[in-house]
């Protein structure tokens, strides 16, 4: 665990082109931002506005060994292992979801310790991402103390408070690489609009050093400026915008689909008897296969899309 | 809520799930009034249960930034990250938001499953065996370490030896820790654990030792039964009291809210 120098924080900022400026480009082209070995932040949460399509593209481009943070993994989190992109996650929360209990694929990999799943608290992986937005080395907390979570939180420090006396706990920042982060709209030069959740991305998209957004529809500048106050994260953060019509399938995005639970289902029964062979026949059908994004999505099923649809649109019917 | 056993073995008693049953008792335990930070599945059934019976001003937040919503019948959210769970909410902030909203001291109660839990009330939610080398590696913490570390907590889950431990494999959510002040002197001077609710019954904490105690068994479950489903000495009262079993009013919202059973099969 190291914190980056302050100075190299702010000069690998400063060196970035950070003009109004059109950034749109493909999946493929954007995969090209992230190395091999980076770290790599994922917006969304469980099953939620999950950046797919781009996590789709980085295993399609077959990245390696990239150390990924979110706030909770769900599926795609047992891609990343079993496609060999990254070996260490560090989130809360690791499974596909609570209604099909614990992933068998987390399980296989990290039991067997072919891969590594560093666990800290929600409320930790928020402020680790605060910090970082904050350009500050650390933040101050009350929770995880006493507990085997901090025993094993590599880099969490206890101190007595200055001010008080009292024990707090202070997690150190996390500024990744970059952050993939998917949204309803933005802009060709990144200014996103986010509807419902925000979960930790406004934070991420601060702390990291490069962000790719994947978006369901560019929208005009002139449609942003319209509403500026809707805007939730800012052009000057992000270096690619990639438009990808139902970017999180099989994830929801708020507002537009929910969940495509029949696939959700199609997956856990994939993934259940032999994690190992299920997981990479998974893959295969509906990563590395596909010709293209329409043609996963068509993988999916015209029917499931339908209905996801039709029950994302749902949220404003009251 | 505490009736005398005879007459309970005597009324009419209308059959329900073990799920169901945490859900009925563990929502009777909720006050109209409070703000409850509720994970999904039990919890949130409890909660709503609640807000339809007894207490409609109930404020539920969920960790995945929600405050206040009212989730629709027959549209329960897989966990509490998506838009199933903002129906109808008074404000969605983001999750480090709504988290430190435990810390500034505004929630009454933190209201969670657990799969595992001590004497002393700590609950493992991240291995089972040794954490170097798992027999099972488990989802992890979520915001449970926060919520139990940060509020009066209601732990909703069923009794088996298996799962009521001596001493858990691992803390993932903190209770009194090894009990006494020793959860203060960790750093947590508030919240800890106020009820553990089971299928067999209701347990509270003794106020000095930190101890797990029984305090209210279920209609047909004796003292024997449940120290008999418990892996360390659970001391019962002489005189403790049974619970009220659900009425046909309670199930019939349950099973409204959830007729699928993806929560209370």
């Amino acid at each position: 665990m190291t914190i980056p120098s302050y100075l190299d924080l702010r000069s690998k900022t400063r060196a970035r082109d950070r003009s109004l400026r059109d950034k749109v480009m493909s999946l493929e082209e954007a995969a090209r931002l992230v190395a091999d070995g980076d770290s790599l932040a994922i917006g969304g949460c469980t099953a939620s506005r999950t950046p797919m399509a781009m996590i789709w593209a980085l295993i399609r481009a077959g990245k390696r060994d990239l150390e990924v943070s979110r706030s909770i993994v769900s599926t795609e989190g047992d891609l990343l292992y079993a496609s060999g992109v990254s070996r260490h996650i560090i989130t809360s929360w690791f499974s596909q979801g609570i209604v099909w209990g614990v992933s068998k694929v987390m399980r296989a990999y990290t039991e067997s310790k072919r891969a590594r799943f560093e666990e800290w608290s929600h409320m930790a992986m928020g402020l680790r991402y605060r910090a970082g937005a904050m350009g500050v080395p650390f933040m101050p907390m009350r929770s995880m103390l006493g507990s085997g979570v901090l025993d094993r939180a590599e880099g969490a420090k206890t101190m007595e408070c200055p001010f008080t006396g009292e024990t707090l706990l202070l997690v150190p920042a996390l500024n990744p690489e970059v952050a993939i982060i998917h949204v309803q709209r933005c802009d060709a030069y990144g200014n996103a609009q986010i509807d419902g959740l925000t979960f930790m991305d406004i934070d991420m998209a601060m702390a990291a050093n490069k962000v790719i957004l994947t978006t369901e529809r560019i929208v005009s500048n002139e449609q942003i400026r319209r509403h500026p106050d809707q805007t939730k994260i800012g052009f000057f953060t992000v270096d690619a915008v990639v438009e990808v019509p139902f970017g999180s399938a099989p994830h929801e995005c708020y507002g537009l689909y929910e969940p495509f639970y029949s696939h959700m289902d199609l997956y856990a029964q994939m993934t259940s008897k032999d994690p190992d062979a299920g997981a990479q026949a998974y893959l295969e059908r509906f990563y590395h296969e596909p010709k293209n994004w329409a043609d996963y999505l068509s993988r999916i099923g015209m029917a499931e899309l339908l209905d996801a649809q039709r029950r994302g649109s749902g949220i404003y019917d009251d | 809520m505490t009736t005398e056993r005879a007459r309970v073995s005597l009324s009419v008693a209308p059959a329900y799930t073990g799920s169901e049953l945490l859900a009925v008792m563990s929502a009777r335990l909720l006050k109209e009034g409070q703000t409850v930070f509720a994970g999904v599945g039990i919890p949130l059934l409890a909660a709503i249960l609640a807000q339809k019976t007894h207490a409609p001003g109930l404020t539920i937040l969920f960790e995945g930034g929600v405050i206040g919503p009212f989730v629709e019948a027959g549209k329960l959210p897989p966990s509490t990250n998506e838009q199933r769970c903002s129906r109808r909410a008074n404000m969605l902030v983001s999750i480090t938001e709504v988290l430190l909203l435990l810390q500034r001291g505004y929630v009454d109660v933190g209201f969670m499953g657990g799969a595992q839990i001590d004497r002393f009330g700590n609950l493992n939610s991240s291995f089972i065996g040794d954490a170097e080398n798992p027999k099972i590696r488990l989802p992890g913490t979520g915001g449970g370490n926060d919520i139990a570390s940060l509020a009066d907590m209601i732990v909703a889950m069923k009794h088996e030896k298996r799962r009521f431990v001596e001493k858990v494999d691992f803390i993932t959510s903190p209770g009194f820790l090894d009990g006494g002040d020793t959860r203060t002197r960790a750093g947590l001077p508030a919240g800890g654990m106020f009820r553990v609710v089971t299928d067999l019954g209701i347990l509270g904490f003794d106020a000095e030792s930190r101890a797990m105690t029984v305090v209210a068994l279920h209609p047909g479950v004796s003292a024997p039964d449940i120290r008999a489903n418990t892996g360390f000495d659970l001391p019962v009262p002489d005189d403790v009291p049974v619970t009220q079993a659900p009425t046909m009013d309670e199930l019939a919202i349950l099973r409204e809210l959830d007729p699928e059973q993806l929560y209370t099969a």
